[in-house]
């Protein structure tokens, strides 16, 4: 098995670099022939890394710990769940994962531009096969996933607790299909100025793509935040790691690049800074990419330092020399078709929109960057906290959400001040009345969390109202009933409203963030039995004691439970119970651990309560007080290592059994004192239904129009026509 | 005023902008940032009231708890050095001895103290140097 996979995935670096080949050969010497072939390439690459990929996840469904990555990452008790998306929890099985999704796209942006672009289509298939080669060249000379170990050893040593989680799981793959994405528009970029043909198309060819990118990479971090908040018992969901960092950088540049190719495809306005744009989210990703394996930055993720370091810093300085020097050498071409006529116009919005975006990608940049900058300036390395980002990032975004109000309704080339005023009288008295009704309930006190709720309110304003005056003339024009017009509305202009509804998402989402930062109360206390305290905004919370049990699966203790048991209520009214807990698995792969300490020398992880609502969340973690249970299980590992060799096993294992069982009841019967981290944080739903609403916003647009297919229907027949017509002529002359 | 005048303007007053919002940046960053340490270095030198961002193991053995407290000595990755760390606040899943944590520190007498919340173990979980186990 380990030598199939070996062989698929020396076999697509092969492929790769003969696409390389050919797609240049081809393109220079003008052979179609030789395109086509490399184009098959492509597609050949793509079965043979999905026949390498199912060749790794086998080998963890099977059990087969005679792979290093398997008896690293995988148990025989590792739910199958896990152990199918343990394969991208390693360093080679993840590289693997990035090969296989880049190798899909590039198969189906290729085959979807096959009778488009033929002069572009060669260079983006060597830059994409490029990245291939890249990929696979680590995967066969640097690490394999397919690694043997001398002696298979009967289990292994299992997936993380932490990473027991279904976001967890679904947030690598989520990811690495943004990464990947961003290299079509990169590839047809590069493809673009090397032929000189800097027109729309490009953009409009991989359009799509550029969405999907920009949606995976959303859910990506979404789901990454959601576990933060939801799985590490710290009741964060953002805290400016330089591994959340990294995939924010492209993603904000790539939201840049989303809109301002809109002012090319209406103007033809902004090509350089297109160009520029979509060459930078490519390289950040690479660079997201390169920055969780390097081990350069201090980060959360104790991503160690690898042998990888060195080649993936030669692919950024070979992708930022070239897209240098192709934007400096192609700028004759690159020039814009018209000038800004007016900062009052929807194309300044959008530059402005751009410059907020950029702004803060680098903010983000020079901050996830800054031990190195420092360390190189001054000779120490010092690095950047949490209020520094928000100092930058809190202002650039009120500028982000007020720009996303307007941009969309101010008119093109010049608006007037009638225009003004008919798009944003409403909208302002949104805001405005916000401002009012917000003032009396304290909010006054939080003047930047008081301007998003303000902000917010106008651009949801605007936003409402393109969609009332929409569904009103849909009504006017054809007498539909406002749900049906409402609906035809979305589906007859799905960009338009997709992007209505991605703005409307942004700014709940803002809101969250907004107030569950500005208002949150955090209490970290120590409780004994039947005692209770002031968490914030009149709850209150009673410990009224201590729960355990164990949790077991066919093939043995998963994990011992130990928890407790909180009443909250507010004016002496019960609001919820809630049940923390923290889950100790036993140590994998530790001959020598004591037999029962075994089960507390493991991983352990907090499993929070929360009472989630619209308005506010009421969020638990407890830290038991194991201290007295360990000096017991101190005393038990002597028992047991006296007893062993004089008891049968099947004694050994009952009584074994029995001692587990009396220490977790006797650790609910003695009631000892426990440590709670308590948060009572307001709209943090609003964050997730916010960012729901972004992608929605985001397929909507991403989604096929009627129009489309209309269009290339008649396109298609008006060529037919045309042919017709040519054939016609000379019978006639 | 001519456009393309008019233009030239806009564009100055937007790159000088720039420059001063990158100025402000670039200043901020050195005057808000926490030096980043070892334990050994924080032994060889480390001035009192000046706030440090720590960075090494957790040593086995050497962690108390007291009611919400934990002492314990960080050491460095490579090495035996080590510093005694008095810290209130959360902890994440994962802190235990032998792990590596990131604490942001402030120098008392002989003591570093870590600043509230500030504590975060490094997740274990991914893309870990390459185990010691030989493959073949």
């Amino acid at each position: 098995m380990a030598d199939l996979g070996r062989g698929l995935t020396f076999l697509a670096f092969a492929v790769a670099l003969y696409g390389i080949g050919a797609a240049l050969y081809g393109a220079i010497a003008g052979r179609r022939e030789w395109v086509t072939s490399a184009r098959r390439a492509v597609y050949t690459l793509a079965a043979l890394t999905t026949g390498a990929f199912l060749v790794l996840e086998l080998a963890f469904l099977r059990n087969d710990f005679s792979l290093a990555v398997v008896q690293s990452h995988s148990s025989i008790t590792t739910p199958t769940f896990y152990k199918a998306a343990a394969a991208w929890s390693s360093q080679e099985g993840s590289l693997l994962l990035w090969l296989w999704l880049l190798s899909v796209w590039s198969s189906l942006v290729i085959f979807l531009t096959r009778h488009r672009m033929r002069d572009v289509q060669p260079y983006a298939i060597a830059v994409l096969l490029g990245f291939a080669a890249f990929f696979g060249g680590l995967l066969v000379f640097a690490v394999s996933p397919f690694d043997t170990l001398p002696i298979a050893p009967q289990d292994g040593t299992g997936l993380n607790p932490l990473l027991r989680h279904p976001s967890m799981m679904i947030h690598p793959p989520m990811l690495y299909s943004g990464y990947t994405l961003w290299a079509v528009p990169f590839a047809f970029a590069v493809g673009a100025l090397i032929v000189r043909r800097v027109d729309a198309e490009w953009i409009a060819a991989t359009r799509r793509f550029s969405l999907g990118a920009w949606i995976f990479l959303g859910v990506g971090i979404l789901l990454g935040a959601r576990w933060s908040y939801a799985e590490l018992g710290w009741g964060g969901y953002w805290a400016w790691d330089p591994v959340e960092n990294a995939s924010l950088l492209p993603w904000l540049t790539g939201t840049a690049f989303l809109h301002s190719i809109m002012v090319q495809e209406k103007r033809g306005m902004l090509k350089t800074w297109n160009a520029s744009l979509i060459l930078a989210t490519g390289t950040l990703a690479i660079l997201g990419t390169f920055l969780v394996r390097s081990g350069i930055l201090d980060s959360i993720h104790a991503f160690g330092a690898s042998t990888l370091g060195i080649p993936f810093v030669i692919l950024i300085g070979v992708m930022i020399a070239g897209s240098v020097a192709l934007v400096v050498s192609r700028r004759d071409v690159l020039r814009t078709e018209h000038k800004l006529d007016s900062l009052l116009s929807r194309e300044a919005m959008f530059l402005a929109n751009n410059l907020v975006l950029v702004g803060m990608a680098f903010v983000v940049f020079w901050g996830t960057f800054f031990p190195l900058i420092s360390e190189a300036l001054t000779g120490n390395k010092q690095s950047l906290g949490p209020p520094w980002y928000d100092k930058y990032v809190v202002p650039l975004a009120l500028a982000l959400i007020l720009l996303s109000g307007i941009g969309p309704v101010i008119a093109w080339r010049r608006a007037t001040p009638k225009n003004a005023r008919r798009n944003f009288l409403w909208p302002i008295t949104a805001g405005v009345a916000t401002t009012i009704v917000l003032i009396p309930f304290g909010v006054a006190g939080r003047p930047l969390a008081l301007a998003m709720f303000a902000f917010a309110a106008f651009a949801v304003g605007t936003i409402v109202q393109e969609f009332v005056r929409g569904v009103r003339a849909r009504k006017a024009m054809t007498g539909e009933r406002a749900p049906l017009a409402f609906l035809t509305l979305i589906r007859r202009n799905r960009r338009r409203y997709g992007g209505y509804t991605v703005h409307f998402g942004m700014a709940v989402l803002f809101v969250g963030v907004a107030a569950s930062s500005a208002f949150q109360h955090v209490h970290t206390v120590q409780l004994k039995k039947g005692q209770s305290t002031e968490i914030g905004r009149g709850y209150t919370a009673r410990y009224d004691g201590p729960t355990s049990r164990i949790d077991v699966t066919s093939d043995g203790v998963e994990r011992l439970v130990f928890g407790a048991k909180l009443t909250v209520s507010k004016d002496d009214k019960k609001v919820a119970v809630l049940r923390p807990e923290r889950g100790y698995y036993p140590i994998e792969g530790a001959p020598f651990a004591g037999a029962v300490g075994r089960y507390f020398d493991g991983e352990s992880t907090s499993e929070i309560a929360m009472k989630a609502g619209l308005g506010l969340d009421i969020w638990s973690a407890v830290t038991p007080d194991l201290d007295p249970t360990l000096a017991i299980v101190k005393k038990g590992d002597t028992v047991f290592k006296q007893a062993s060799g004089k008891l049968s096993a099947q004694d050994y294992s009952t009584a074994l059994g029995t001692t587990i069982r009396s220490l977790t009841d006797n650790y609910a019967k003695s009631a000892p004192p426990a440590t709670f981290r308590l948060i009572v944080s307001p709209m943090v739903a609003w964050i997730w239904l916010g960012a729901l609403l972004v992608f929605l916003g985001g397929l909507i647009c991403i989604w096929p129009t009627a129009d489309l297919a209309h269009r290339r229907a008649t396109a298609g027949y008006a060529a037919r026509v045309a042919r017709e017509l040519g054939r016609a002529r000379p019978e006639r002359a | 005023m001519d456009p393309a005048r008019k233009r030239r303007v806009r564009l100055v007053v937007a790159l000088s902008a720039a420059v001063v919002l990158a100025a402000a940046l670039v200043y901020t960053s050195f005057s808000a940032s926490s030096e980043a340490r070892s334990p050994s270095q924080l032994l060889a030198s480390a001035d009192p009231g000046r706030t440090y961002q720590l960075t090494g193991k957790v040593v086995n053995g050497s962690i108390e708890k007291h009611g919400t407290t934990y002492e314990f000595r960080v050491r460095d990755r490579d090495g035996t050095a080590s510093v005694p760390i008095r810290y209130t606040g959360s902890v994440a899943d994962t802190f235990r001895a032998g792990r590596e944590v990131i604490v942001t520190v402030k120098r008392q007498g002989t003591t570093f103290v870590g600043e509230k919340d500030s504590l975060v173990t490094k997740c274990p979980s991914k893309f870990q140097e390459q185990s010691k186990t030989q493959k073949t």
